[in-house]
């Protein structure tokens, strides 16, 4: 079975918590996790709700693996309505709160309403309750984790929290577990501040068991395993260097975002590269690098664990930022790095730190804050708006500042906490605004990269690299190469990572599996742990299922084809350098054969034989 | 030839594997509360610390359990709780200068490391050898090799 089979429900209007068994047949045709929440926001909620009203839903969900021996299988997601798109929210996060909560017993805790007071939920397997947080609001998320472990004298307790900035309505909030784990985008934590819950706190002792074949089970988890030390991103790449062994790469081919996307390669890259991280800093002797660590059950172990030069001007005479914490990731380094033109690597550590004790997304962060410098340059801010800051790209110390008003919701930071879309129309340039669905762009250029230019515009949660990783194919040939410059077969391609990665995110796994795991590799673990026969052919039409369900939820929420398109700048300008020199994004020549390979009218809504053959 | 479960924490990335498959071998669960092997994690130092019984020679838990209930395995050097003598006074739990005799509230019996009858489940899983099972006498030998290895000129280190 895998799946605990009982759902938590919380309402916070009333104050009440009852529970009741997982729908099963919902579990069969939308596996978990990602596509088996969605299932039961769509049939709970009305598309159209205004994401911060008590009226929307969120879910926090585990898949079916989450807490077994699986390699990565301590997933959770979190499932909404998105404050900052309008389209379906589903922010995934490693840590160790996933198999917390599926230990507790648990698949799926249903949040709704919204609590009179702030509260925290507190779980301790079959017991839950609501408890006061006033002392809480108001607090960074970091000081919230302490105190809640303080409170339950219990250092097991895995907390998820939000920061200061969702409580002041920063609309790309996350949801941060384990103090630098994070169900990062679309604006989650926006979300649960809305409700006025502060964290969720739990203790799980009861133990995942129910695997339907255990001897399959252990071959299947065992043969997966060694696929991953076996290969040469998962074996090595990636505990060697993190995400941040691509930021080289992604320079190179031309593709790595600069001043807000104004070019496509950065003179910086290699100083704020995961091989910089490993350099000694003379300063005191220690590199930025400490030590790779893992999220539950993962045997990749991608994570950096960092430290900033504890003399530099960021943290200088900052104690609480001298230890030890995540350190950065590709995406990050990227965003609040050559997308805002910097190249301090122990400014832009200390900025990531900041996002993680206020619990803020780092890629939409770093993207505002690219996106207000050009405003700045263009002079459309001014130092009036900021009350003084020069927001000039380049500038460190115009970075921390701007991070540090963002993620703690003060003055100029509100603004900038809207995000890129808002904050541009506001300052009438909005063609300045690098985003997709109004979600900030990650760190791929698709003018060199011109599939995932494709992904970008169908991604179902706006602009995001996690929906349809092309990149694996376009530049790292997994599973196989394809010209990341060829527009010819990128909608087959985009549409078959869309739908495999629904599997991944329904499963309870991480999708850097995927660097080495295709679904042959996945299916035979889903199909030993879970009843039922869940071959590679059924996963994929689970996984095209669940996309299907998503556009249709954003169709319904008011969204249309029209919104899938990328900004002026990168179907116009071409790229200035590198192997992409001369071209733009060639999303027209991709688009209409994408909706067509979907089984979607042109104007990108699913034809109705498409919905019934996929059982919507 | 004795084994011994030999721990080095530089290796260890906190994936919890081994708790994973410590539990599952002794409960049928997954369950990483259930553990005989903990790993411990030192935020601000960036270590993760695999601890867990290095079954003394002369165990405290053993001596100082009333109703003999801890026991030597004579092939393995494990000393073994024997469920249905053990009456969870926990004595040896307090007895235990390690801490890694536990009470687990759901078997009302105590709990510990039993090197698995000498095929440690931890060990196995470990995907960074930051737990391995060894011979007993050479526990050392690596860390012996690295610092030998400073030994050599310079250039060929």
């Amino acid at each position: 079975m895998a799946w605990t089979r009982n759902v938590l429900r919380v309402n916070l209007t009333k104050g009440s918590i009852t529970t009741e068994p997982l729908n099963m047949q919902w579990a069969n045709d939308y596996l978990g996790q990602r596509g088996l929440a969605t299932k039961y926001l769509v049939e709970e909620t009305e598309p159209t709700v205004d994401a911060l009203s008590p009226e929307n839903k969120m879910i926090m969900t585990t898949g079916p693996l989450t807490g077994t021996m699986v390699s990565t299988a301590g997933r959770y997601s979190v499932v909404t309505k998105s404050p900052l798109t309008g389209a379906i929210a589903c922010s995934n996060s490693g840590g160790y709160f996933g198999n917390e909560m599926k230990n507790a017993g648990w698949d799926m805790v249903i949040l709704e309403g919204k609590s009179p007071k702030p509260v925290y939920l507190y779980i301790e397997n079959d017991k839950a309750e609501l408890i006061p947080a006033d002392d809480l609001w108001g607090k960074s998320a970091w000081e919230t984790d302490e105190q809640i472990h303080a409170k339950h004298q219990d250092p097991l307790v895995r907390i998820a929290v939000v920061g200061r900035a969702a409580e002041k309505g920063c609309l790309f909030s996350a949801i941060v577990n384990d103090l630098h784990r994070a169900a990062g985008r679309s604006g989650v934590g926006t979300v649960m501040a809305s409700k006025n819950l502060k964290a969720v706190a739990i203790r799980g002792t009861l133990g995942v068991g129910g695997i339907s074949d255990p001897t399959k089970f252990f071959q299947a988890s065992q043969d997966g395993k060694k696929v991953l030390a076996e290969n040469a991103v998962t074996g090595e790449g990636l505990p060697a260097l993190g995400t941040q062994v691509l930021m080289n790469v992604i320079n190179e081919v031309g593709a790595l975002p600069t001043r807000n996307h104004r070019e496509v390669q950065f003179e910086g890259a290699s100083k704020i590269s995961g091989e910089a991280m490993l350099e000694v800093r003379e300063s005191d002797g220690k590199a930025n690098l400490t030590t790779n660590g893992a999220c539950f059950g993962c045997t990749i172990a991608c994570q950096r664990i960092s430290t900033v030069d504890k003399d530099h001007f960021s943290v200088k005479d900052k104690p609480q930022y001298h230890g030890n914490s995540g350190g950065l990731e590709f995406e990050n380094a990227w965003s609040l790095g050559s997308d805002c033109g910097v190249d301090d690597l122990d400014a832009i550590t200390a900025a990531n730190f900041l996002c993680n004790e206020d619990a803020v997304d780092p890629i939409s962060l770093g993207a505002t804050i690219a996106a207000a410098m050009e405003l700045f340059e263009e002079g459309a801010i001014t130092v009036k708006d900021t009350g003084g800051m020069e927001l000039k790209f380049g500038s460190a110390e115009a970075l921390l500042w701007a991070t540090e008003v963002t993620v703690r919701g003060e003055g100029f930071g509100k603004e900038i906490g809207q995000g890129s879309k808002r904050l541009c129309e506001k300052y009438g340039r909005p063609e300045l605004s690098m985003t997709v669905k109004g979600q900030e762009f990650p760190a791929y250029d698709p003018r060199g990269i011109q599939g995932i230019g494709l992904a970008y515009a169908t991604s179902n949660r706006g602009a995001c690299h996690l929906r349809g990783y092309t990149v694996a194919s376009e530049i790292l040939g997994i599973p196989e190469k394809t010209d990341p410059l060829a527009t010819d077969g990128k909608p087959g391609l985009v549409k078959a990572f869309q739908d495999a990665t629904c599997v991944v995110d329904s499963a309870g796994i991480c999708a850097f599996t995927t660097f080495a795991w295709s679904l042959e590799d996945i299916a035979p673990q889903i199909d030993a742990a879970c009843e039922g026969d869940w071959s590679v052919e059924r996963c994929l039409v689970v996984g095209e299922r669940i996309w299907t369900m998503e556009r249709d939820y954003n169709l319904a929420a008011g969204l249309t084809g029209k919104d899938d398109t990328l900004p002026k700048r990168l179907l116009k300008d071409v790229a200035k350098t590198g192997p992409a020199e001369g071209r733009a994004n060639d999303l027209h020549k991709m688009l209409p054969e994408y909706y067509e390979v979907r089984g979607w009218t042109t104007d990108g809504v699913p034809t109705d034989e498409t919905r019934s053959r996929l059982g919507l | 030839m004795l084994r011994s479960l030999q721990i080095e924490p530089e290796k260890c990335t906190g994936c919890l594997q081994c708790e994973m498959a410590c539990s599952y071998q002794a409960e049928g669960v997954f369950n990483p509360s259930k553990s005989r092997i903990k790993i411990f994690t030192f935020h601000d130092e960036g270590r993760f610390v695999p601890y867990t019984c290095t079954q003394c020679t002369e165990a405290w838990c053993l001596h100082a359990c009333p109703v003999e209930a801890i026991v030597i395995n004579e092939a393995t050097g494990a000393k073994e709780v024997i469920d249905d003598i053990c009456v969870g006074c926990k004595v040896c739990t307090i007895a235990c200068p390690f801490g890694t005799v536990n009470y687990n509230q759901e078997t009302a019996v105590v709990q510990k490391c039993d090197l698995c009858g000498g095929d440690p489940e931890c060990a196995k899983a470990c995907p960074t050898q930051a737990i391995t099972y060894v011979d007993s006498d050479h526990s050392g030998l690596e860390r012996m090799r690295a610092h030998a290895a400073q030994n050599l000129p310079q250039d060929n280190a």
